[in-house]
């Protein structure tokens, strides 16, 4: 802190506020606004007791109510489907492992950032798989092999050469099938036990050759360069951020992707919790809505705490709490309850709906003081 | 003493036994208490019980853990208090059999008779356990599954679990890890992958294990022969306590050989009481009915026992037995056909009763019913203060507060006691100290009122001024239960000020709402100082207002500040209507602007400046509107309304709601002197628009029609990532799109400032432009999931069209007003994306409102702590502090502490 009348109030205040107060406000009044500041940053204080945690579920589940369905988001013209609205908001908070449009923003280096090949730096990124570069499928069902004819103009706009194509199928197909590769076409001999041969295992091998990885990231189908303000980047449909990162032309500061377990996988659990408050507050922003971060923040936190990604649901969040009554309650009530029977649970009534259910106060808000003080009995 | 909790234990084999911490929380003192501490323990004891109904919210013991566990034989004969011998129910004269499932040992569910267990009479006894001896064991559907685990990893001969003993320390860590990351049902089950891999002998004593399987539900085979109830819980006795304790059972609460049942606890007959229809017959609940079934087939089989029957017999009856015992627990079993009434209907048993939401948990424990409230239709009265109610005559005579009489209330109260219960400031009921509750009737009344003295309770009827609780289904919010006060009025419906609408989400086409009177000074407080209006003028989602003018009130504020020029006289009128009495801050001279009518009703030393919603500057220097005009960015609710976030901020909470009033029927009263209304010419538009509106359209039809063409080409520049027929689409609504809001543009430019239509929309009060568009230029496109429509026929939305028609009449374009009246194909498509939005909602409410409800279950106990982390019931901290700053929302500004202001305030 530059300013001596702020030091003092640097374990105070919220180093935001300081560094607001420092850049707005004359020093003639730096003291007095401080002062004020602080004054009114200690009335704003949070209550001891306030159930948070309920308040944080009333303002994201209130406005819930009113966000459409099925909208897919369509910001600008030229950029891609993703899923947004409600149905969002229940995939990040579910915590599912695969979403339904994952993308990835990414996010180039300094030289390679000013929009030149970029369409060739995209096109490293994107998957090609065996599939796309094939213009004809021959099947020669007496030798049981199949023939690919390659389709070389996608090969060179794509830069793959034919050596490395037949490598890549190699490697693919090495249990299946044995490759040969003669003048722009690869033939499959297939590979299996006589019991096996015929035309349906023919067949599968056809449809397995189409999905060969032959190069780029995988889980990446589409890619879309995208001018942002002053720089180009990459928008992807498809996610796989860890593979993205070991691309030397990547700037791994600020791309990113929309699928929390990559971030979790790739960045840690903060980055998770960072990315899942992101997400939801994107989608609540492009509804119209106004949530305060502060809720969204305590759920990424509930999700995360443990040190991985839990959802809000029966096999996450709900079933770490310690009371039996509170987990019955949600759902499944008796399956919990023969559990708790067999490992003889104790149910120790400190929390909230386990006290609603005996009719005894909560420990939370104006439940949670108790007063001690010794009665004076009068004497007779 | 005192009665003791009542235990709910509802399946039977997994009591809840509670722990009761006999804390002597001291009754309140009070006069009548004192008395009573007095008497004798046997009075005491008496009178406790209607005690407890009169002051019911005396904490006499509190429950401080419920234990969970299997009960044992032993355990189930300790806790009944008869044994069931017979399936009849009642003698020829109607009274319960002795021995029969009816005992009057299980409790009391007749008027008149005593329990003979606690002597107590109906409603006092809560009812206690029998048990019936079954003659061969059965097996517990809900265990089934363990049984089976059990018997795969215990040897048959030692009972020891098949697991080598050096190999015991590191299995048992193995497994401790997998129960703490997956749970206890994994656990299991990798005990058992534990056991499998070992092969076919007993690491202990080396003898031959055959295989098990399970034929579900309860019957168990090894090789080919069956094992018998009997013989697994043999078996079971055998495994000694070390060895459970692997399996993550505790011993000491479920021993294996107790989930195969050799007697089964019968509920008492209050958990299952009969209905006596008009007709005078009696209809059994379904679990007596059930229970009923189980006793008869287990005496058959007592007697076939006996009489040395044939296996095959006995077998059957015990198979049978099992069944009846199985669905006693569970009617939903996939493999069982499901215990039926005669009618055919399924019967509910244990299981059924506990789960889902209709079910004890969630439909009784979680969620309780209360007395003294009301409900019905409500209907706006601008008139009434923000915090008020008002609540109709009828409703508040069967309302009652209870008062305590003491010497200087005497006569108050004895007033109400003399109205009695039919007229208006009466009472209803006298409780004397020892509870007994009487009610006031005309007969009763003069007695009551000579017994009335200090120490007792007259429960009087609703006045101007109690404290009541309201409240607007669905409560997504707190503030959908607010604190009000109530206002008796005439009529039949519950009336509320139009401005909080908004936090109730309420509207006047129907809406009912609901009324709970608090009946404790305890909660009567936190009412008051936690729930009343004042307090949640600020919504804890954003920090900004939820509280706000709306409709008319913003419109009248709106017109008043742009053009509200009047004579001084009426000024001094139209403040007079909103209770001004102090005319000092109007400026004396003979015609006063609207603005400085406005500015009376804002406090002296008021500063504030802002944008309104065309984004001209509103400014307010020293409580007077200097320039601006106050539309719903300054006054309105939800969010808006910064006008009234900042008088909140300095001023608090009980003034705002004051000024807010004050300026919510100055809006109104200024439209009534002055006339407001909407009609169908303000949609009107002069010939010239109306011309140069069809050009536009015009244009942008021919400009598609060329898109179209050049598509048709195949001379489209493409967009990146798209194909050209997507880029055609994209192209074809944006322009589209463009011509529609230009069409917003020239209504802009010709509508009129008297056109009440365009000033609701100006004002922000209702409506928006695209409104106004549809129904005076151009409806518009009909977009279906971001495209124009595409469904319907092979390459085309209708038979009208030709194929592959891509103008926009064929994809849902509207080209018509809504006044001017849209064709059938148009009226076609718009009820396509009218009944895409519908069937929207229909299936938002049900998603959203589950999701709701598992934020909610998951994070309920998180509380800020004393020192001021954020932790679960389990004291794990989510968060060092509340938002990583600790900043409460509601008394935020929008989140945040609004450091230029205060800058600028300084």
């Amino acid at each position: 802190m530059v300013h001596s009348e702020l030091k003092e109030y640097e374990d105070k205040l919220p180093p935001k506020i300081l560094q607001e107060i420092e850049e707005k406000c004359p020093s003639s009044k730096m003291k007095k606004v401080v002062q004020k500041v602080y004054e009114e940053f200690l009335s704003a204080q949070i209550d001891a007791g306030e159930a948070v945690g309920l308040v944080g579920a009333e303002s994201i589940g209130e406005p819930g109510t009113q966000m459409t369905l099925n909208t897919f988001h369509y910001a600008g013209v030229a950029e891609m489907n993703v899923t947004m609205g409600l149905p969002r908001i229940i995939e990040i908070l579910d915590g599912r492992k695969s979403i339904t449009t994952p993308q990835m923003e990414i996010f180039l280096k300094a030289p390679y950032n000013k929009g030149k090949d970029i369409r060739e730096i995209a096109l490293q990124v994107k998957e090609t798989k065996l599939g796309e570069l094939v213009a004809e499928y021959g099947l020669n069902i007496v030798d049981l092999k199949i023939e690919l004819k390659l389709n070389m103009e996608k090969l060179n706009a794509l830069d793959v050469t034919p050596a490395y194509l037949v490598k890549a199928v190699e490697k693919g197909l090495a249990s299946e099938a044995n490759v040969k590769f003669e003048g722009g076409v690869i033939s499959l001999k297939l590979k299996c036990k006589d019991d096996e041969r015929g035309l349906n295992a023919l067949y599968r091998l056809k449809e397995k050759s189409k999905e060969v990885y032959v190069r780029g990231v995988k889980g990446v189908t589409q890619i879309l360069p995208v001018k942002r303000k002053e720089e180009f980047l990459i928008i992807t449909a498809g996610s796989n951020l860890k593979k993205v990162f070991e691309l030397d032309f990547v700037d791994t500061d600020r791309t990113t992707t929309n699928d929390i377990y990559e971030i979790a996988e790739a960045l840690g659990i903060e980055a998770a919790r960072q990315a899942i408050m992101d997400e939801v507050f994107k989608v609540i922003e492009t509804q119209g809505l106004n949530v305060d971060i502060r809720h969204i923040m305590l759920v990424a936190d509930t999700m995360t705490v443990s040190g991985e990604i839990k959802g809000i649901t029966r096999y996450g969040v709900v079933s770490e709490k310690a009371s039996v009554l509170a987990r019955a309650s949600f759902e499944t009530p008796i399956k919990h309850i023969i559990n708790a029977a067999l490992k003889g649970e104790v149910d120790q009534l400190n929390s909230v709906v386990e006290n609603v259910m005996l009719n005894q106060p909560v420990p939370v808000g104006t439940g949670l003081p108790g007063l001690i003080t010794k009665i004076v009995r009068k004497e007779k | 003493m005192p009665k003791k909790k009542k235990e709910e234990s509802k399946v039977e084999e997994v009591v809840a036994v509670v722990e009761q911490k006999v804390e002597a929380v001291e009754p309140k003192v009070d006069v009548a208490e004192k008395v009573e501490e007095k008497s004798p323990e046997i009075e005491k004891q008496q009178y406790s019980r209607e005690r407890m109904e009169a002051v019911s919210h005396y904490i006499y013991k509190q429950v401080s853990s419920v234990v969970f566990g299997v009960l044992s034989p032993k355990m189930i004969k300790k806790m009944a208090s008869a044994k069931i011998v017979t399936p009849e129910l009642y003698d020829k004269e109607g009274y319960p059999v002795d021995g029969g499932l009816m005992d009057v040992r299980l409790g009391v569910i007749d008027p008149g008779l005593r329990c003979k267990t606690c002597g107590s009479k109906l409603k006092e006894c809560i009812g206690h356990f029998g048990y019936i001896e079954l003659a061969r064991s059965v097996v517990h559907v809900k265990y089934a599954r363990i049984i089976q685990l059990l018997l795969k990893s215990s040897c048959r001969e030692c009972g020891r679990l098949m697991i080598a003993q050096e190999k015991w320390a590191k299995a048992k860590s193995h497994l401790d890890r997998i129960e703490l990351e997956e749970g206890p049902e994994s656990r299991r089950l990798a005990v058992k992958a534990l056991i499998e891999s070992k092969g076919g002998k007993c690491p202990h004593c080396k003898a031959k294990q055959s295989k098990i399987s399970i034929e579900k539900p309860t019957t168990y085979i090894e090789g080919d022969k069956r094992v018998s109830p009997i013989e697994i819980r043999a078996r079971f006795e055998k495994i000694p306590d070390e060895d459970i304790e692997v399996f993550g059972l505790n011993p000491k609460t479920a021993r294996p050989e107790w989930m195969i049942l050799t007697v089964l606890p019968i509920p008492p007959v209050t958990v299952r009481p009969s209905i006596t229809l008009e007709s005078g017959e009696r209809s059994e609940d379904d679990l007596t009915h059930k229970l009923g079934d189980i006793v008869r087939i287990n005496q058959r089989l007592f007697e076939n026992i006996n009489a040395g029957a044939p296996e095959i017999i006995i077998e059957d009856l015990w198979d049978l037995l099992q069944y009846h015992v199985t669905t006693f627990f569970d009617n939903g079993i996939a493999q069982l056909p499901p215990a039926r009434h005669r009618s055919g209907q399924p019967l509910k048993t244990i299981t059924e009763r506990i789960k889902s939401k209709e079910g004890r948990i969630r439909h009784n424990l979680a969620g309780k019913r209360t007395n003294f409230c009301a409900r019905t239709v409500i209907s706006p009265d601008p008139m009434l203060g923000l915090d008020e109610v008002g609540v109709p005559k009828i409703i508040a005579l069967k309302l009652t507060v209870p008062e305590t009489v003491n010497e200087w209330n005497m006569a108050y109260l004895k007033k109400f006691v003399s109205n009695g219960p039919g007229k208006y400031p009466g009472a209803n009921y006298v409780v004397r100290p020892d509870g007994k509750k009487k009610k006031i009737t005309d007969e009763t009344k003069e007695a009551s009122l000579e017994e009335l003295q200090p120490g007792y309770i007259v429960e009087r009827h609703l006045m101007d001024g109690d404290v009541a609780i309201f409240n607007r289904q669905p409560s997504l919010h707190r503030m959908s239960m607010m604190c009000h006060r109530v206002r008796v009025l005439p009529g039949r419906t519950l009336r509320l000020n139009p401005a909080v609408c908004n936090p109730y989400n309420a509207d006047f086409d129907g809406d009912e709402m609901n009324l709970h009177i608090p009946q404790t000074e305890e909660a009567r407080a936190e009412a008051e100082i936690l729930m009343q209006v004042q307090t949640q003028l600020i919504s804890p989602r954003y920090g900004l207002s939820v509280i706000g003018c709306i409709q008319d009130a913003i419109s009248g504020n709106y017109l008043l500040t742009k053009l509200g020029e009047m004579p001084r006289e009426d000024a001094v009128q139209l403040l007079a209507c909103v209770n001004v009495t102090d005319f000092s801050r109007l400026p004396s001279k003979k015609l006063v602007n609207g603005r400085e009518i406005f500015s009376v009703l804002l406090p002296d030393e008021f500063d504030y400046e802002s944008a309104s919603r065309s984004g001209d500057k509103v400014v307010i220097r020293k409580g007077i509107l200097m320039e601006g005009i106050i539309d719903t960015k300054s006054i309105g609710g939800e969010g808006e309304g910064l006008l009234l976030r900042s008088l909140h901020k300095k001023f608090g909470p009980a003034r705002t709601i004051g000024i807010l009033h004050q300026i919510f029927r100055l809006g109104i009263e200024y439209l009534v002197q002055h006339g407001f209304s909407t009609g169908i010419a303000d949609e009107d538009l002069p010939q010239e628009a109306r011309e140069q509106i069809d050009q536009l359209l015009h244009q942008a039809e021919e400009d598609v029609a060329q898109m179209i063409q050049s598509f048709k080409e195949a001379k489209l520049e493409v967009f990146p990532g798209r194909t050209m027929r997507e880029t055609l689409e994209l192209k074809i609504l944006e322009r589209l799109n463009k011509a529609r809001n230009a069409c917003g543009q020239i209504i802009k430019a010709f509508v009129q400032d008297k056109n009440h239509a365009a000033v609701m929309i100006m004002s922000g009060a209702r409506g928006s432009m695209t409104s106004l568009i549809q129904m005076s230029a151009c409806v518009g496109q009909q977009a279906m999931r971001g495209k124009r429509i595409e469904k319907g026929y092979r390459e085309r939305t209708l038979s009208c069209f030709k194929r592959g028609d891509l103008s926009p009449e064929a994809h849902g374009f509207i080209i018509h007003s809504f006044k001017h009246g849209i064709n059938p194909k148009e009226f076609f498509f718009h009820s396509i994306t009218g009944r895409d939005a519908l069937m929207d909602t229909a299936l938002r409410t049900p998603k959203s409102g589950y999701l709701y409800r598992r934020l909610a279950n998951a994070m309920q106990d998180l509380r800020v702590e004393y020192d001021g982390t954020v932790r679960d019931a389990n004291g794990r901290i989510i968060q060092f502090a509340y938002g990583e700053d600790g900043i409460d929302v509601a008394r935020s500004e929008s989140g945040k502490i609004d450091v230029q202001r205060i800058i600028n305030e300084n």
